[in-house]
């Protein structure tokens, strides 16, 4: 049961998977310690710009050359969609934001069923079955780019926010928006950049994901539960949270299909997450609320 | 009073109308509003009145479903037994989690959230369990007769529906005028204040999901009887959870009325898409979502908010003249 | 020899290494009108926190009739009699004011009919009866403030915890306000006020306490503390408090 062949490769790919994970989840774990809002639409959004990748693929641009674009097609999409609807509807209560993030996740969802169907998709490319071994494990190559292109580009997120101008006025922002505000610093825009680069982080995700993965309508569902997982369980805010969060779910979901099968193993990952919430809410990283 | 007597005429209506109808579209359109009605009532008691917002409000509406279809094909039950077995299980249900949950003091989406993982790990247990059909779900034999509670046309369906939708209708009026309802709106509108004056918010929050669970163990086993059929995705899917949402919501939280407005409007809404853009997969449901973030955006206190405004203005004016 | 209402002892609360309240013992009469002061970031509403059971003391006790309520909840300690209003006001904002003060009114009558007209009584009392189906957002701030001092005294409370039910009230506010106090006081609600209105302070209170960084610093009558050196020290600073001294020696 606990044979060395069977759970190195386990884990391993685990690790790829949780890799990706902890991209989707970084994104979400910005978006809620910059504008304190749980974007339900975040499984949603990665099923949107899987289906992006989808179409450049098929129009034939490479799904790692296409990263540039999707990134940028998703910044923008993140900041309109912060900026024109989430933004105005607040009306004081936390909880219209959670619903009309619902919202906007039914409609995608549901625009997305309309105009591909509820096919699944996948992409070929001349890479897609190549593998590489690794002990006893056998990588395909997208994995392997998986791993390594999720944690730069998660590198890089957090270079951005706790490097750059523009992250000193993210951190601004998140930690006292009305004292940032007297400084001058424009909160909206703000709150929509933090918004549309949680986006752009979906957005790599679902470039490293879907030469490995496939593609339809309810992806976003399935991922949703693990991201918000993955956040908690860090702690709302944290990037190391996010990231080791990440790992550690992608090996529990890996450990869990090889034990529980295919179906049941998803389980581990919901218990995780109903446990923390009850029992430690405030995660491995965050602060205590 | 208004309200008792408005309640009596809807019956009234309920049980006329149905009889003067010949045509099998309309009878079905009237069960399916009640239907929709009836989810939106029950989330309406949890959401709108103590103000806790589930998103995975199936749980309770699929263990009522599978307790029906289980009662009648594993134990041989009558579906008239089976259906308060299933409003019980439901309730209990709704109790345990309520109990777990707010003892921890989830609340806000932290609480909408849980009740998502509670459905999800509620689905994948159906699928995975032989006494539950596993993947491929119930079929319910048919056999049509009043004591099978199961009927040849919409009608009997119809007045069983109305029944309950009736029933959620007195107990939302009750819990609008009694000590219970009365601390759940104070729960719901500002916790630590009520408990600076006695209130037992865990206490009282239980009480409301359990009562909201009972409804939508009783929508879950209608279902059943009607469609003969229940399987993991449709028992504890986002489906039912977001009909119950959004038809409460765009109703009017915490309105008596709002959620049968609600479920007026919106299945008015998609029969109409329906007629535009034919049977498409997924139209429904954007239209649904749509309506949701509008409703959240532009009037947050639903249809039924938006005529009590219209009321208050029409009034003002009227001083003025 | 009447029994204490409300007892604590050496009561201590700190927050990281900031000591919010350090050790404060203190004995509250029943049918008095004693008042909490003390300048900003004393600890008075931390002590009130705890008192009602919103914050749980890291040492010491709190007695309420006898009983030990040091862990008690604040919805119990409401039951039990002891009931507070918030210095931020919290009313519920989707309710009408009669129905405000009819949840406070639930607390001892069952019946939603009884509720109601309870709550109109203590409207009357505090002077709201004009604004009973309003609703609760609709109010001014002086408004609010009767109406979370009605919430609470709907209660039927033994013990009255009023926090700064004055601040943010202009002059005029504040002289409507004061009779409205007096008046409960006279009823046989024993009242505890946190107060930063000196006006009020020494018109309405038998009994004064002062706080100054989290420990108890003075007790007495409000003439007795506001000549204590400590007191003003505490509030203007020691040389300040020379000076002063000074000044009133010099008269003397």
């Amino acid at each position: 049961m606990f044979d060395f062949n069977i759970l190195f490769p386990s884990v391993l790919n685990g690790l790829t998977t949780g890799a990706i994970y902890a991209l989707v989840a970084l994104g979400l774990t910005l978006i809620y310690g910059v504008l304190h809002i749980i974007n339900f639409a975040h499984g949603a959004s990665l099923m949107v710009a899987l289906y992006a990748v989808y179409m450049l693929a098929r129009a034939g641009i490479d799904p790692y050359l296409a990263l540039p674009l999707v990134v940028t097609g998703m910044f923008v999409f993140g900041y309109l969609l912060q900026r024109l609807i989430i933004n105005k509807s607040s009306h004081g209560r936390d909880e219209n934001i959670l619903l009309v993030t619902l919202g906007l996740s039914i409609v995608l969802e549901n625009l997305a069923l309309l105009f591909f169907t509820s096919d699944t998709r996948t992409i070929d490319t001349p890479y897609t079955l190549a593998t590489v071994a690794i002990g006893p494990a056998l990588i395909s190559h997208p994995k392997l780019v998986a791993f390594a292109g999720s944690l730069l580009s998660c590198a890089l997120l957090y270079l951005v926010v706790a490097r750059s101008r523009l992250g000193r006025a993210i951190r601004a922002v998140s930690k006292e928006k009305q004292g940032a505000r007297l400084m001058g610093i424009d909160v909206d825009h703000i709150y929509a950049v933090s918004f549309g680069i949680g986006l752009a982080a979906v957005g790599a995700a679902a470039c490293f994901l879907l030469p490995a993965y496939y593609v339809n309508p309810q992806v976003g569902t399935g991922f949703v539960l693990v991201a918000f997982t993955i956040v908690v369980l860090g702690g709302m805010g944290s990037f190391v949270g996010a990231l080791l969060g990440g790992l550690l779910i992608g090996v529990v979901e890996s450990l869990g299909g090889l034990y529980l099968g295919e179906s049941l193993g998803q389980i581990g990952i919901f218990v995780i997450f109903i446990g923390v919430l009850l029992f430690r809410p405030q995660g491995l990283f965050g602060a205590k609320a | 009073m208004n309200d008792l007597r408005g309640i009596a005429l809807f019956a009234l209506a309920g049980l006329a109308l149905p009889i003067f109808i010949d045509s099998g579209v309309w009878l079905n359109f009237i069960m399916m509003t009640l239907y929709a009605a009836l989810l939106g009532q029950a989330w309406n008691i949890l959401g709108g009145l103590a103000g806790q917002f589930s998103f995975g409000h199936a749980l309770f509406f699929g263990f009522g479903a599978y307790a029906q279809a289980i009662c009648q094909m594993q134990a041989g039950w009558n579906p008239w037994a089976a259906l308060l077995v299933s409003i019980g299980l439901a309730a209990a249900v709704g109790a345990a989690v309520g109990a777990m949950t707010f003892r921890y003091g989830l609340k806000g989406s932290y609480f909408a959230l849980v009740t998502l993982a509670f459905a999800e790990v509620c689905r994948i247990l159906a699928v995975s369990f032989k006494f539950t059909g596993g993947g491929v779900g119930l079929m319910l034999p048919l056999k049509q007769s009043v004591a099978n509670l199961q009927f040849p046309s919409k009608l009997g369906f119809i007045y069983v529906l109305l029944a309950l939708v009736v029933i959620a209708l007195l107990t939302t009026w009750w819990l609008k005028r009694s000590r219970l309802g009365a601390y759940m709106q104070a729960v719901r509108d500002n916790e630590e204040a009520a408990r600076a004056v006695g209130v037992r918010p865990t206490q009282v929050k239980v009480w409301a999901i359990a009562l909201s669970g009972a409804f939508m163990g009783a929508a879950g086993a209608i279902y059943v009887q009607i469609f003969q059929y229940i399987d993991p995705g449709i028992a504890f899917g986002p489906h039912v959870s977001v009909e119950a949402l959004v038809t409460a919501i765009v109703g009017g939280m915490g309105s008596l009325w709002g959620p049968l407005l609600g479920a007026l409007i919106l299945h008015t809404l998609s029969d109409l898409t329906r007629n535009l853009f034919g049977a498409l997969p997924g139209v429904n449901l954007v239209i649904y979502g749509a309506v949701l973030v509008l409703i959240v955006m532009f009037a947050p206190r639903g249809i039924a908010g938006i005529g009590a405004s219209v009321r208050k203005v029409w009034r003002q004016g009227a001083k003025h003249d | 020899m009447t029994e204490v209402l409300l007892r604590a002892q050496n009561v201590s609360r700190a927050f990281g290494g900031l000591q919010a309240v350090d050790q404060v013992s203190m004995a509250i009469e029943p049918g008095t009108l004693s008042a909490l002061i003390g300048p900003n970031g004393a600890g008075k509403t931390t002590l009130f926190a705890l008192l009602s059971g919103f914050i749980l003391p890291d040492a010491g006790q709190v007695h309420f009739l006898g009983q030990d309520i040091t862990r008690w909840t604040p919805a119990d300690r409401a039951e039990a009699g002891l009931a507070r209003t918030f210095q931020i006001v919290q009313p519920f904002a989707g309710q009408t004011v009669r129905e405000n003060i009819a949840v406070g009114a639930h607390l001892r009558r069952r019946a939603r009919s009884q509720a109601l007209a309870h709550a109109e009584l203590v409207a009357q009392q505090v002077g709201l009866s004009d604004q009973l189906d309003k609703p609760a957002a609709d109010l001014t701030v002086a408004g609010r403030k009767r109406l979370e001092l009605a919430r609470a005294l709907a209660t039927d409370p033994k013990l009255l915890l009023l926090d700064e039910v004055l601040a943010g009230l202009n002059p005029q506010e504040v002289a409507e306000v004061i009779p409205v106090v007096s008046s409960i006081a006279q009823s046989g609600v024993t009242v505890l006020m946190i107060e930063h209105v000196m006006q009020a302070v020494m018109n309405l209170a038998e009994h004064v306490w002062v706080l100054s960084q989290g420990r108890l610093i003075a007790q007495g009558t409000p003439g007795e503390v506001t000549s204590n050196t400590a007191v003003i020290e505490a509030y203007l600073g020691a040389s300040a408090a020379k000076r002063l001294q000074a000044k009133v020696s010099g008269h003397g």
